[in-house]
């Protein structure tokens, strides 16, 4: 038998596992704190994944956005986050010394397990921090069998 | 003004967060972005000449969770700035929203900018 051929979209875990080890490359160990930054506009917003025996939780570092003004969409196992941020340029400033902070449309794409339930999905945005949890589907959260 | 921030290497998981500074006849505001900071974890202080930023608080999780991707490692932001003469340390305003910080730094009086007025005799 020839081997499995890798499927293109490979194991979810893989993926990010692969992901992270990247960011560590890239960042090298004790990597000063530019992480937030690293990567650029394209980088925004910073998002952290992390997984429970029932959901999957998804935190997207966007501060400074108007939640009502978001655009969240799960499609075909991908979670998209999108929106714009506002330049905060002060009317009548004559001088710009930094302008480090990400200011324009921004798209981010999480690929979200399969067992997870778009239906069930829930977004909450609170100082800058958008979480998005995704629960996963009843039938396949661990489940105590009770031996008679 | 100048950024008098030190390298935070060494120092921990500290984060320089991204910053915007602007002037204007008023005074300069700073910008800051510290997604996940309240009001409970922040700190600006003001020692002599140096304005100091701080904001520290844990990362968001939930109970028994795995972090299996983390782009953001610890949010404990720091930064500092040195403050020239002309600026009003003491009449700084700062205003916190959603994890924007916005400083307003007045000038001094004597320090705006004022038109000269030509008499004429």
């Amino acid at each position: 038998m020839i081997g499995r051929f890798p499927p293109f979209y490979g194991d979810f875990y893989d993926q990010l596992s692969r992901m992270q080890r990247e960011m560590e490359q890239m960042l090298g160990a004790g990597a000063p704190a530019a992480s937030l930054r690293a990567g650029g506009a394209s980088r925004f917003p910073a998002v952290n994944l992390g997984v429970t025996p029932e959901s999957v939780e998804v935190y997207a570092f966007l501060p400074g956005v108007d939640a009502q003004g978001l655009e969240l969409a799960v499609h075909q196992g991908l979670l998209v986050i999108a929106g714009e941020r506002p330049p905060t340029h002060p009317e009548g400033a004559t001088d710009v010394y930094q302008q480090e902070r990400f200011s324009g449309a921004f798209r981010r794409t999480v690929s979200l397990p399969e067992d997870v339930d778009p239906e069930g999905i829930e977004a909450t945005y609170r100082d800058g921090i958008l979480h998005v949890r995704a629960p996963k589907r009843a039938a396949v959260q661990p489940r105590r069998v009770q031996v008679k | 003004m100048s950024d008098a921030t030190q390298s935070s290497q060494g120092a921990g998981r500290v984060v320089l967060p991204p910053v915007d500074v602007y002037e204007d006849k008023a005074g300069i505001t700073v910008v800051v972005d510290m997604p996940g900071v309240g009001r409970d974890g922040l700190a600006i202080s003001v020692d002599g000449e140096t304005l100091s930023i701080e904001g520290r608080v844990d990362l968001p999780g939930a109970p028994g969770m795995d972090l299996v991707h983390a782009e953001v490692r610890a949010l404990h932001y720091r930064r500092s700035f040195a403050l020239s003469r002309e600026l009003a340390a003491d009449r700084i305003d700062a205003l916190l929203k959603d994890g924007v910080l916005r400083l307003s730094i007045p000038k001094r009086e004597e320090a705006r900018p004022h038109r000269v007025r030509v008499r004429t005799a």
